[in-house]
């Protein structure tokens, strides 16, 4: 029964960390960078949040405000800095599929981020304090529903729910649309696709924007279930970056897969000890790594 | 009024003056060929219309409007259509999205999706594979399909030749010719000497970012052009009108 149990919650925290994956696992699918400031950007939203609900505002409502203000932020974020960071990588004006010679700016994306990363991190404890918070739920993130001899967490439950659809909504956009056939034309030859007609800045950032509103909506769920501060993005970032490369870089459904594994690897190895449920989940990533590189479901196409 | 007309167009990579002071002019419906041997110049021409690489001086003017500045992705839009050199199709999109790319700047026109499966055949039985899978000449196919789509105004062929078997490139070109009947106005720049006659109205050759021979295709001889590749002086700029 422990163990059944440990399958549950440990399927339920996946949804928590595939959510947080989704734009992480975007953004590299699109263009190739690993934003470092992913993990704090989704504590922001979730200290933005804390603040609209202690102004009295219904917790839904602030979820409402933040997600479309974190989408403008990604907007500008990509246009202001991860643009001009990725026309100084060698071949960006050609794309991804070039290949051949790279310029010494390979790395200047990653560092931009990791600038915002730390920068943010510091301004986050400057303005909130290292106290750890919480957003108030009014008892959802306590409740559980009865399933059998098990109770299950009816917030746990919201989140996976949150991020199938998310995820589901994501994937539907790019196969579906004429815009999700762009961006995906831009991820595999940029060059190519301003030959048609797209304009590759406007679709990273339209990207980019995305990326941040299911991150925003990711970090509210984590300030509703977890005790969280400002240095807590670390351990966001790092949970999500294991999901994403466990699934396979760029694919949404291998991110859903990968943090499924990674929280039942979480959950089970806590249930053999209770010490080790982290190390568990950080060893199953290495395992991963070890025997398929390229994750559980690559992307069929190397772009 | 001349649907293109490029004057004094210099383009540059670095210290390197690639096109040096190339003037074209292309009438509506027109089919206008640019030889030239490696490094001639074609292929950044062809840039600096599309937009990709942008010329240090001279004007690019669309129907009299200058396009000269605009980026690639904008001047699409206006109906100047590139089918590069190595095809660039997008690899993880299937034959049938590859061909919607065309689609993207929304441009009315003649031609649409039924209207290219029936060019290409193969290409529809294909459409649902990957642009990855897919061999060179199928690629070039779909990637003339492509821009076909987006109803250009100017269409822009990049050495359609290079890398494929002899058989297919016939088979291209037999396609090329009947989109120049349907009245579209092309710029083929091309290596192959023979394929570009068969679909050109008048040849320009470029040596060394000039232009060395403008002549009308029709009776062309092709020792002329010959010489023209290489830079051979004998009394060129000769221009053998109508046979």
């Amino acid at each position: 029964m422990d163990w059944l149990n440990a399958g549950v919650q440990g399927v339920l925290l996946g949804g928590q960390y595939a959510l947080l994956a989704c734009g992480l696992s975007l953004i590299f699918g699109v263009m190739r960078i690993v934003n470092l400031a992913h993990g704090v950007l989704a504590v922001l939203a979730a200290y933005l949040s804390l603040v609209l609900v202690e102004q009295g505002l219904p917790l839904w409502l602030a979820v409402v405000v933040v997600v479309p203000v974190f989408a403008a932020l990604g907007y500008a974020v990509q246009r202001g800095l991860f643009n001009p960071a990725l026309a100084q990588v060698g071949g960006g004006a050609r794309g991804g599929s070039g290949g051949g010679s790279r310029g010494a700016g390979e790395l200047a994306p990653l560092l931009v981020s990791f600038g915002v990363a730390v920068a943010l991190t510091n301004l986050l404890q400057v303005v909130f304090s290292a106290d750890t918070r919480k957003i108030p739920t009014g008892g959802l993130a306590s409740a559980g529903l009865p399933l059998g001899d098990l109770s299950v967490g009816v917030l746990p439950l919201i989140t996976l729910a949150v991020a199938v659809a998310v995820i589901a909504a994501v994937q539907l956009f790019l196969a579906r649309t004429a815009t999700g056939r762009a961006m995906r034309a831009v991820a595999d030859d940029a060059g190519a696709a301003a030959m048609m007609g797209v304009d590759p800045k406007h679709m990273y950032a339209v990207a980019t924007a995305l990326a941040f509103a299911t991150l925003a909506l990711a970090g509210v769920f984590v300030g509703m279930s977890t005790q969280f501060s400002s240095g807590y993005g670390d351990l966001v970032l790092l949970f999500a970056f294991e999901a994403v490369i466990i699934g396979g870089l760029g694919s949404l459904w291998g991110t859903l897969a990968g943090g499924v594994v990674l929280g039942l690897a979480q959950t089970i190895g806590a249930q053999i000890d209770p010490q080790s449920g982290v190390l568990a989940g950080h060893l199953v990533f290495l395992a991963v790594l070890v025997v398929r590189p390229g994750g559980l479901m690559p992307r069929s196409v190397p772009a | 009024m001349s649907v293109l007309e490029v004057t004094g167009l210099e383009v540059r990579y670095g210290d390197l003056t690639a096109v040096d002071g190339v003037a074209l002019s292309l009438a509506e419906g027109e089919t206008l060929a640019v030889l030239g041997a490696n490094g001639a110049g074609k292929s950044t021409l062809l840039a600096a219309l599309a937009g990709t690489h942008l010329p240090t001086s001279g004007t690019v003017l669309l129907d009299g409007e200058p396009v000269t500045r605009l980026p690639a992705h904008r001047r699409v839009r206006r109906g100047i259509v590139l089918v590069p050199e190595g095809r660039r199709i997008f690899g993880s999109l299937t034959v049938e999205e590859n061909l919607l790319m065309g689609r993207f700047p929304k441009r009315a026109g003649p031609w649409h999706l039924r209207a290219v499966y029936d060019m290409f055949p193969l290409v529809a039985e294909m459409k649902d594979r990957r642009g990855s899978v897919l061999s060179g000449g199928q690629q070039q196919a779909v990637a003339i399909g492509r821009a076909l789509l987006a109803n250009p105004r100017v269409l822009l062929l990049d050495e359609v030749s290079l890398g494929l078997a002899p058989t297919v490139v016939t088979q291209l070109y037999d396609a090329v010719r009947r989109i120049t009947a349907e009245g579209t106005t092309v710029l083929v720049v091309e290596q192959d000497l023979d394929q570009a006659l068969r679909v050109a109205d008048r040849v320009q050759c470029l040596l060394g970012g000039r232009t060395v021979l403008e002549a009308q295709a029709a009776g062309l001889d092709r020792d002329t052009v010959a010489d023209a590749y290489f830079g051979i002086t004998r009394g060129s700029r000769t221009d053998p009108t109508e046979a």
